[in-house]
């Protein structure tokens, strides 16, 4: 089965002082036809500039250092201008963290929802804004004849986020990614948006990347998930075993971390000091100033992402050591 | 025994012009009739969705906006419309965190400065405020060479901290926290929850605790508020609430969160539709265009908060006739 989309060993960097800086380091992720893969981390682990880089939207001051990034089994990193805009939209859609942002305030929603439509398929305004009409009505806008209208400010939060999703949905891609889609919204609209995308997804088929520092929003919605950590990919599982056995220690403390709003503990398991930017990554491991579990080791050598006899990948060179104090509550 | 804070029938409602047909100023009813009690020491959870009236309720309280209604008591003195110096113990006494560490520090100032700010507004001689910010700064885990630096040059949890250190200078009874952790990752803000329960245990502080965030709000508090449109529709102790909750918003809410655990996802009540309008509430109980369970009676008449149970508060027809065992089962 080829992936819908694949990246490999990709590594981005930013202009900085006196180098460039490497904001994300030999990137291997793959999401398949009709997966979600939950891509998570906390700030400046590299999530969303590997999501840039997928779409290959990154700011021109970027580049893509080494790498590929294949989608549908072809390489786009060295794609033209040209070829790019044919394929963003059609085969590969992405959704953001603040629809008010990423829409137009100046154009109708249905317009922008039938743009895509018009560009990539040729169809005609009138046709277009049909088409329009029947996406809303699917993404669970009420009224989208009347909606199709309407100007962005004039819908909330949830339904912006919807539009947004219609006019990803729009051309049938391929792959989804979705950078935070729910971070902006209130908690019982963002359990309508994940019900959407979960169907969605059922109708479509197609792959999702659902990138959030949301543990909880990816346990109730992803197949695997790859745990990112300045600049790295730390830990890759299905998303059952990674819960129930993390195997890496920041994917251990990280869960442990979580105030949970089912049970109430006393104290938090705490992570010490912070993330670290890209201008200060550490060498050896990225982790080991704030791992309870270093060693001599991981100050110095930076361990490889190993595959384990279950498939599961980890960072670390202590994986399958028992008995390790990131293990104890 | 007497609360440290009492408010009764607290409102704040504001004029919108032009917003009738007839041109006519109309009233956004953000906070209507808010009764609470905070204890010495204790934690009261203020917990709902944008547009609830929460940050507004926790400013009415800090007098930091004019309550247009009702009365708030502090360590037993009405304060409600009080000015000048009749003001100063409130202004001592009552501290607030808020939620973007980047807005709500000046840039321009040390963090020695930013920390000894409420001081010198109270008078304090210099010597005594170097001490006392020397001492904050300990308290809260900050390096004394932190002292003379400007606040850009610190993550976001760091600055959580100098933001800390500020309100516990002047030893307040009462600290306002709105939105204090939700801007921070899910390790810093473990760090931040176990530093606020620490200065609680240490110093007797009280906290109203606001927050959209419902698994934060269980592991800070001892009572909990639930506020839809400006009232309060719940209010009674954590475990009570977060485990047998009588409202079905309180239900409704609590089954959105999703729980960091594939192996028992949540089961969303999804509600159908958006928040209404705080400036056109529906009749009657104002959930009942959105609640699963509404009955003709919703619509007619506006339910009261009774006491159902001895310190348990439920402003609804028919508490308890939605159940979190329906939506878990």
């Amino acid at each position: 089965m080829t992936a819908a989309l694949e990246l490999s060993r990709l590594s981005v960097s930013f202009p900085g002082q006196p180098d460039r800086l490497r904001v994300i380091e030999g990137i291997d992720l793959a999401v398949g036809p009709g997966e979600v893969v939950g891509l998570v981390g906390e700030s400046g682990s590299g999530k969303s500039v590997t999501a840039l880089a997928a779409m290959r939207l990154l700011p021109s001051v970027a580049r893509i250092d080494a790498g590929a990034v294949h989608l549908g089994g072809r390489d786009i990193v060295g794609a033209s201008r040209q070829e790019l805009l044919r394929i963003r939209g059609a085969e590969i859609a992405m959704i953001f963290q603040e629809p008010m942002t990423s829409l137009n305030p100046l154009f109708r929603a249905g317009f922008q929802i039938g743009e895509t439509l018009e560009v990539h398929l040729g169809l005609s305004r009138a046709e277009a804004r049909r088409r329009a009409i029947e996406l809303m009505r699917a993404v669970g806008i009420p009224a989208p004849e009347v909606r199709v209208d309407d100007y962005p400010h004039q819908l909330s939060g949830g339904m912006r986020q919807r539009v947004m999703i219609a006019m990803a949905m729009a051309c049938r891609p391929k792959v989804l990614i979705a950078d935070e889609p729910t971070t902006a919204l209130d908690v019982t609209i963002q359990a309508q948006i994940l019900q959407l995308m979960r169907r969605l997804r059922e109708e479509s088929g197609m792959g999702i990347l659902l990138i959030t520092h949301d543990l909880g929003v990816v346990a109730g919605m992803a197949d695997r998930v790859v745990v990112m950590y300045a600049g790295m990919v730390m830990e890759e599982a299905p998303v059952r075993s990674l819960y129930a056995m993390p195997h890496h220690p920041y994917s251990r403390l990280l869960l442990k971390a979580i105030p949970r709003v089912r049970e109430r503990a006393d104290r938090l398991n705490q992570i010490a000091g912070t993330t670290p930017p890209a201008s200060r990554f550490p060498s050896g491991c990225r982790f080991h100033p704030r791992c309870p579990d270093a060693i001599d080791r991981c100050r110095m050598e930076l361990p490889p992402l190993e595959t384990m006899p279950d498939g599961r990948k980890s960072r670390c060179w202590r994986t399958g050591e028992a008995g390790l104090p990131s293990m104890s509550t | 025994m007497k609360p440290l804070l009492e408010a009764r029938a607290l409102s704040v409602h504001f004029p919108v012009r032009g917003t009738s047909m007839s041109g006519d100023s109309r009233l956004l009813r953000a906070v209507d009739g808010v009764d609470i009690e905070i204890g010495a020491g204790e934690t009261l959870g203020i917990v709902g969705e944008s547009g609830c009236g929460k940050t507004t309720l926790g400013r009415a309280i800090l007098r930091l906006l004019e309550p247009t209604g009702g009365s708030i008591r502090f360590d037993g003195m009405d304060v409600t419309r009080a000015t000048g110096a009749a003001l100063a113990p409130l202004r001592k006494s009552v501290q607030a965190v808020f939620q973007d560490p980047f807005g709500s520090l000046n840039p321009r100032m040390r963090v020695s400065d930013i920390i000894g700010e409420p001081l010198r507004n109270l008078g304090w001689p210099r010597p005594r405020i170097s001490a006392r910010v020397a001492e904050v700064m300990e308290i809260v885990g900050l390096p004394p060479e932190y002292a003379s630096r400007h606040p850009h040059a610190f993550s976001g949890g760091q600055r959580q901290r100098i933001g800390i250190a500020r309100a516990l200078a002047p030893s307040p009874r009462l600290i306002v926290c709105d939105e204090a952790v939700s801007a921070l990752d899910v390790s810093i803000q473990a760090q931040i929850l176990n530093l606020l329960k620490d200065i609680q245990r240490d110093f007797g502080v009280a906290y109203l605790f606001v927050s959209h965030n419902l698994a934060v709000v269980r592991h800070l508090s001892h009572r909990v508020a639930v506020m839809y449109l400006g009232r309060i529709v719940e209010l009674c102790d954590e475990g009570r609430l977060y485990t047998a909750p009588l409202h079905p918003y309180t239900t409704a809410l609590l089954s959105a969160v999703p729980e960091p655990d594939p192996e028992r996802p949540n089961r969303p009540v999804v509600l159908e539709g958006d928040l209404p309008s705080p400036i056109d509430p529906p009749p009657g109980c104002t959930f009942h265009t959105r609640c699963p369970v509404a009955k003709p009676d919703c619509r007619a008449t506006a339910p009261a908060l009774r006491e159902i149970e001895p310190g348990r508060f439920v402003r609804c027809h028919f508490p308890g006739s939605f159940r979190q065992a329906e939506v878990t089962s």
